[in-house]
């Protein structure tokens, strides 16, 4: 079991001629991901990577039954290939695209209401099911399967955390990048209940940074609900106030969004939350053990 | 993005939204000119320069002659105004704004933000004028009202009036406030600003409603489609780092201490800082190359980092994931070779490519450390240089 996706889910690259969707595209079929169409306006009929391109995704979901697909339109036309993702009726995009104008994404959120697909990101690394499917920009070889789900609002610090994991025999089932952007798809507490409600998962690392006030929603949430134990880290603790720093939701204004906060909610929350990125592992190994999680975790 | 106050000024004026009468001054014979076409007492100058809290800090003048324009402005011009956002350099004024003195009644507070919580654009008003929102939020957050707009219909009419009411603006005058509301939506709205203030909005003695500041910041990932607004930048306002940075559509910011980073990727970025910071050591700058830069970029990013004087010493940390680690080692050899390379380099490489990444900066016969870990690596910059 898993979050979101597995070995079956069938996915549509939208944007699938571009360079760097050509390059993704080449890395997620040797990790293994069912790709099964791609979409690119006006080159319908041709076959990249083997994988046969259309002009619409409609006809795409039509022609292949897929379910899920993943965003590498540039920033200008983005907004509008989620929304004919959504019109689709996928039942999930992923947008890894960043730089999308956040008006644009509030029409899209508008647009969005009353309709069932999950919207991931935008500017966020994907979603991958270790050893299932990769769906996103993430290198593939640093996850293992096993039992840790990951959410984070950062792409490489992700990557980071991942790494860590794997370095110390701790497996994972999925891992979600809800992008770093201030009006997103999908955000941490959807995430925290998907994982509270797998069976495969037995504990979360939750990776957050400042700006907004996820984290402590996240945090009151968790209190509340998550049966499963989490592991938190925040990023941005010495960064300037008024600076974006480079996400565009990463942004301390009027003394709101610090990390000193997000981390006094989340402890208050009973998350432990790791002092630098380096100990992620530690912090998990640590507390898995307390809660005699350990061995049931450790995958080699 | 932000603008100078007579630029939003003049934004507000196209969209119809009330403002002081006044206009921008180079010198303190425009500052003149300017008074006169006003031809009212008293006259303000006010200095323009992207920090809040100028009147606090003497930025703004109220006068009565001509004679006093003059040397108000010419006092003002050329002066480094250090305000509680400026840092302790303050920041040199080069432009005033002239307008004309108003006789206000009272002081109200009206502004548009993204709101994160709703995902939509939400108007705020308070009757508190003239000061500090946040400190209004903080002490008294009954007295700020809120209308979450629908970007379907934008603000609505009966939202702008059941604001003008809720924010006690006299009776009289409700319809003028309603089409300042309305007017402010339209201009934030076309123009993608993320944030538009107006503090304080004014009722004038004589039953006016106008904007007596105007605050702008404007969605950065939106200036391509507004030519218009791109070319209000000034940049002199800005970090020379910083403008040379966004012309390589980089992520940059410049820090006090003296330790260079590139990463990629922003939160990995921010990361890298607070390792810096865990080991001891302070970080000279925030950079994020991005994701698949090309190596002129990367090129591009060393380079500024190393026209930073303050840098003793630099570190590369890079987790491979859409940025590809053979890509990043060319870029590093090939500024390093071209302006050379004085101060100690500590690179961490993981992810895609990580193998051809590692052999590439082994094969140029740079003299560079090599980290396992963001952990060892920021240990081992910190320890180098001192």
């Amino acid at each position: 079991m898993s979050i979101y996706v597995n070995k079956d889910t069938k996915v549509i690259v939208q944007g699938i001629t571009g360079s760097t969707a050509l390059f993704h595209t080449q890395q997620m079929l040797e990790y293994g991901t069912k790709i099964v169409a791609g979409v690119t306006p006006g080159k319908g009929g041709q076959t990249v990577e083997g994988v046969p391109v259309f002009d619409t995704v409609e006809e795409a979901v039509k022609e292949t039954g897929a379910t899920v697909s993943i965003i590498y339109v540039p920033a200008p036309f983005a907004a509008d290939a989620i929304m004919e993702g959504v019109d689709a009726e996928l039942e999930m995009t992923i947008c890894i695209t960043e730089h999308i104008p956040v008006l644009d994404m509030i029409k899209v959120k508008r647009y969005m209401e009353g309709k069932n697909t999950r919207l991931i990101g935008p500017n966020c690394p994907g979603v991958i099911t270790a050893d299932e499917t990769k769906i996103g920009i993430m290198p593939g070889y640093i996850h293992t399967k096993g039992h840790v789900g990951v959410v984070s609002r950062s792409g490489t610090l992700t990557y980071e955390a991942v790494h860590q994991l794997t370095q110390e025999g701790i497996g994972q089932t999925t891992a979600v990048g809800i992008g770093g952007d201030p009006v997103n798809g999908t955000n941490f507490i959807d995430v925290l209940k998907a994982f509270n409600e797998d069976p495969e998962t037995y504990a979360v690392v939750m990776i957050g940074e400042i700006g907004g006030t996820a984290e402590e929603e996240a945090a009151t949430w968790i209190k509340e609900n998550m049966t499963k134990p989490v592991v938190g880290f925040i990023g941005g603790q010495t960064a300037p106030e008024g600076k974006r720093m480079g996400h565009a939701g990463a942004i301390i204004s009027g003394g709101k969004g610090t990390a000193a906060d997000k981390i006094e909610a989340l402890q208050a929350a009973d998350v432990q939350v790791a002092e630098t990125p380096s100990v992620i592992g530690e912090t998990l190994i640590k507390v898995l053990k307390e809660k005699g999680l350990y061995e049931k975790c450790k995958t080699k | 993005m932000n603008i100078h106050e007579y630029q939003g000024k003049q934004l507000l004026r196209d969209y119809g939204v009330a403002v002081s009468k006044g206009r921008v001054a180079f010198s303190p014979k425009e500052a003149m000119t300017i008074a006169k076409e006003i031809g009212t007492e008293p006259i303000v100058v006010k200095a323009q320069i992207h920090a809040g809290g100028r009147g606090k800090a003497g930025g703004v003048k109220i006068v009565k002659t001509l004679d006093e324009v003059r040397s108000v402005a010419a006092d003002l011009i050329g002066t480094q105004l250090v305000t509680h956002q400026t840092g302790p350099k303050g920041q040199e004024v080069k432009r005033l704004l002239v307008e004309e003195g108003i006789d206000i009644e009272k002081e109200f507070y009206i502004g548009l933000v993204v709101d994160r919580a709703t995902d939509r654009v939400t108007l705020m008003g308070s009757a508190e004028g003239g000061v500090e929102i946040e400190e209004v939020a903080e002490h008294s957050p009954e007295k700020i009202f809120y209308e979450v707009i629908d970007p379907v219909v934008g603000l609505v009419p009966f939202q702008a009036r059941r604001m003008a009411f809720n924010m006690e603006i006299p009776s009289n005058l409700i319809n003028k406030a309603v089409s300042f509301f309305l007017g402010l939506y339209k201009v934030f709205s076309e123009k993608d600003a993320s944030i538009v203030e107006i503090n304080p909005l004014v009722v004038t003695k004589d039953d006016r409603v106008l904007a007596l500041d105007a605050k702008f910041n404007f969605d950065d990932n939106a200036t391509f489609r507004h030519k218009d607004i791109m070319e209000l930048r000034d940049y002199d306002e800005e970090d020379p780092k910083e403008i040379e940075a966004s012309k390589h559509d980089l992520s940059y910011i410049s820090l006090d201490g003296n330790i260079g980073c590139m990463v990629n990727g922003a939160g990995l970025a921010m990361a890298t800082m607070d390792t810096i910071h865990f080991y001891g050591g302070e970080p000279a700058n925030f950079l994020d190359v991005g994701g698949g830069a090309k190596k002129e970029k990367v090129a591009a990013a060393f380079k500024i980092i190393l026209s930073d004087p303050k840098v003793k010493g630099i570190f590369v940390n890079i987790f491979g994931g859409i940025m590809k680690c053979d890509v990043i080692a060319e870029g590093v050899i090939e500024a390093a070779k071209e302006v050379g390379l004085q101060v100690p380099l500590v690179v961490r490489l993981e992810g895609t490519n990580v193998e051809r990444g590692k052999a590439l900066l082994k094969e140029s016969g740079i003299n560079i450390v090599a980290a396992d870990s963001m952990a060892e690596g920021a240990e081992k910059i910190v320890e180098l240089i001192g």
